[in-house]
């Protein structure tokens, strides 16, 4: 278990190194330089200098690359171009919004998604099966923010039930669920999608395994088998799954965090492309790419605790 | 490329083909989403002809009309046709991802190949870059490529082929490894067959089944993708017409006229459901063991 770790852990370090590079190499590979793109031309030539000379812009290549790995190490993501503020503080102070949104939106959909699928395994074969594999796809099929947009258009516009825009009052609780509702609810519907076929095609694999069997045997209710033994197995694909979908949520957090007005990674990092503002593009890119290099290492690491089978077969 | 698969598949793998559509059109969901995706193809290709207005016209006197016979699906704030504007989004929306996720599949079969059929060394290193690029959120790695490059639709169409090639690399290159060690591959290589004749007479026609799956699952992403950022005005930029960046304009009129928004949103979702049902259908009637990750 413990070389399993090691392993997993280094791989990781290894790709989050090749993913600062190849961000750094970018911005070499762009026709001018990033302070110009980002004043745009009608810059005046102190205004830029003093832009690259904040940037760092001016020193040879290798003592850039340098910086660049050691400030990242400590924290230091650079500084915005526009306000002048840290890029980390900016990202800390909306990121439990953005995690707050994506953990609401999945919590919902994992309990509706587990139960769809487990229906559709004790209606196995039945009309009722059916019906959820194609609503499941729909499910799927449907994008997060056009979702967005029409529930905003029904609960927010017409109905005047839940705010159409922002994440809350800080501090007040009520105001901040309020405002998670709607934005949750279109990432999440996905989410229902996936997570259901996902069950039910784990749990029809467990089903012919021969301690259901010996349950059945038992004389359990089929109800009683497929909550209590077969789901235990068939949440094992489910974690995996859950972690990988991180960069998905967040895809889907972009553009229903735009709908809403919601301060969130997804706006902040929109504003920024918009504006051409670098620092805050690239430092926002490295810290969510290591958010998710932790958690789908974590999920690997879970996966391997609970499936001893998965740590045999890792080998180089 | 069809032509390709064609002289090479095998007599009774065409036998095979002509099941797998007979499969696909017996399956009710695959019937009905080639019926939606043959729909939306003819009304991109068609679109001059189908669309009653001129999408660019504008007629600032009649803005923000909800529905009416003149205008089916009302008029935006410059009062352009909104329906005019949507048939000729279908043509952005479908030239768009069909454009980029074919030249993705293409790339990623050749760096599939050679990863998987070349020397170790090359392996480790391609499937290292596939990784990375695989672990960046998806998402912000568009975004980033967009803040370098600037917005506009050769940057969407490069961006969507970056994102896409790792996954069709990584699952080219994991059935060329199975397929490397096949008896027939074996019995060809001591024949003395060169690199090239196995690689495309042999391992090419095979691979190219489950990748014609997976891109077809994926053009739904893409036209979700491209919506997307057009809505963001980081894809398409007005005022040529996209699902996208109509929909943002729906969303500044959403209290004034709804219609627009409402409007919208539906050849989106339709387009998308339908070449995700044809992407499913295709997938039972052709390779339903293949698993697809969420993206």
């Amino acid at each position: 278990m413990l070389t399993y770790a090691i392993k997993r852990i280094a791989l990781a370090v290894v790709i989050l190194f090749t993913v600062m590079l190849a961000m750094f190499a970018m911005v070499f590979l762009v026709p001018g330089d990033p302070a110009s793109l980002a004043l745009g031309p009608r810059a005046t030539p102190a205004l830029k200098a003093e832009l690259i000379q904040r940037m760092g812009l001016d020193q040879p290549v290798p003592v850039q690359v340098w910086n660049f790995f050691s400030n990242a190490a400590h924290g230091n993501f650079g500084y915005d171009v526009w306000s002048k503020r840290p890029v980390l503080d900016q990202i800390l102070e909306v990121f439990p919004n953005t995690l707050f949104l994506g953990a609401v939106a999945l919590g919902w959909a994992l309990v509706l998604g587990v139960a769809l699928g487990c229906l559709a395994v004790v209606w196995r074969g039945t009309f009722i099966d059916t019906v959820l594999g194609i609503l499941s796809v729909s499910m799927i099929a449907v994008p997060s923010f056009v979702i967005a947009l029409y529930s905003l258009l029904i609960f927010a516009v017409w109905l005047n039930w839940l705010p159409a825009v922002g994440a809350g009052t800080p501090g007040d609780w009520g105001s901040q669920i309020r405002a998670v509702i709607l934005p949750a609810f279109a990432i999440g519907v996905t989410w229902v999608g996936y997570l259901a076929r996902l069950v039910r095609a784990s749990m029809l694999e467990v089903m012919g395994a021969p301690h259901i069997r010996t349950a059945r045997a038992f004389g359990l209710s089929e109800t009683r088998i497929v909550t209590h033994y077969a789901l235990r197995l068939a949440i094992i694909p489910t974690i995996a799954i859950l972690a990988v979908g991180f960069g998905a949520i967040l895809s889907s957090a972009v553009f229903v965090e735009t709908v809403f007005s919601r301060p969130g990674i997804g706006t902040l990092v929109t504003a920024a492309v918009s504006k051409r503002n670098y620092p805050v593009v690239m430092g926002t890119t490295l810290f969510m790419t290591a958010f998710y290099l932790f958690v789908v290492t974590a999920a690997d690491l879970l996966i391997a605790r609970l499936d001893p089978r998965v740590r045999d077969v890792f080998r180089g | 490329m069809s032509s390709v698969a064609d002289a090479a598949v095998p007599p009774v793998a065409r036998a095979a083909s002509a099941g797998a559509l007979w499969r696909l059109m017996s399956d009710p969901m695959g019937a009905g989403g080639a019926v939606i995706v043959v729909s939306f193809v003819l009304l991109a290709l068609f679109a001059p002809w189908v669309a009653p207005y001129d999408p660019l016209k504008l007629d600032v006197l009649n803005k923000l009309q909800g529905p009416s016979l003149a205008h089916l699906a009302g008029t935006d704030q410059l009062g352009r046709d909104t329906l005019s504007r949507l048939i000729w989004g279908s043509r952005t929306a479908l030239g768009i991802s069909l454009t980029a996720t074919g030249v993705a599949g293409a790339i990623g079969l050749v760096l599939g190949l050679i990863a998987g059929y070349g020397p170790r060394w090359l392996d480790g290193a391609l499937v290292l870059v596939f990784d990375s690029l695989s672990s960046l959120p998806m998402i912000l790695f568009a975004l980033a490529v967009i803040t370098v490059l600037g917005p506009g639709t050769t940057t969407l169409i490069l961006v969507i082929v970056l994102v896409s090639i790792p996954g069709y690399a990584r699952l080219i290159r994991a059935q060329t490894l199975t397929l490397k060690t096949a008896d027939f591959v074996q019995a060809e290589r001591s024949m003395g067959a060169s690199v090239p004749r196995i690689l495309g007479r042999h391992l090419l026609p095979n691979v190219v089944g489950p990748l014609v799956i997976v891109l077809s699952m994926d053009v739904p992403v893409v036209i979700m993708l491209e919506a997307g950022l057009s809505y963001l005005n980081l894809g398409v930029r007005p005022p040529t017409p996209s699902w996208g960046n109509i929909l943002y304009d729906g969303y500044n009129s959403l209290r004034q006229q709804p219609t627009l928004v409402i409007a919208a949103g539906v050849p989106l979702v339709l387009s998308t459901i339908g070449f995700t049902f044809l992407g499913e259908g295709l997938r039972d009637a052709l390779d339903p063991r293949l698993q697809v990750r969420p993206r």
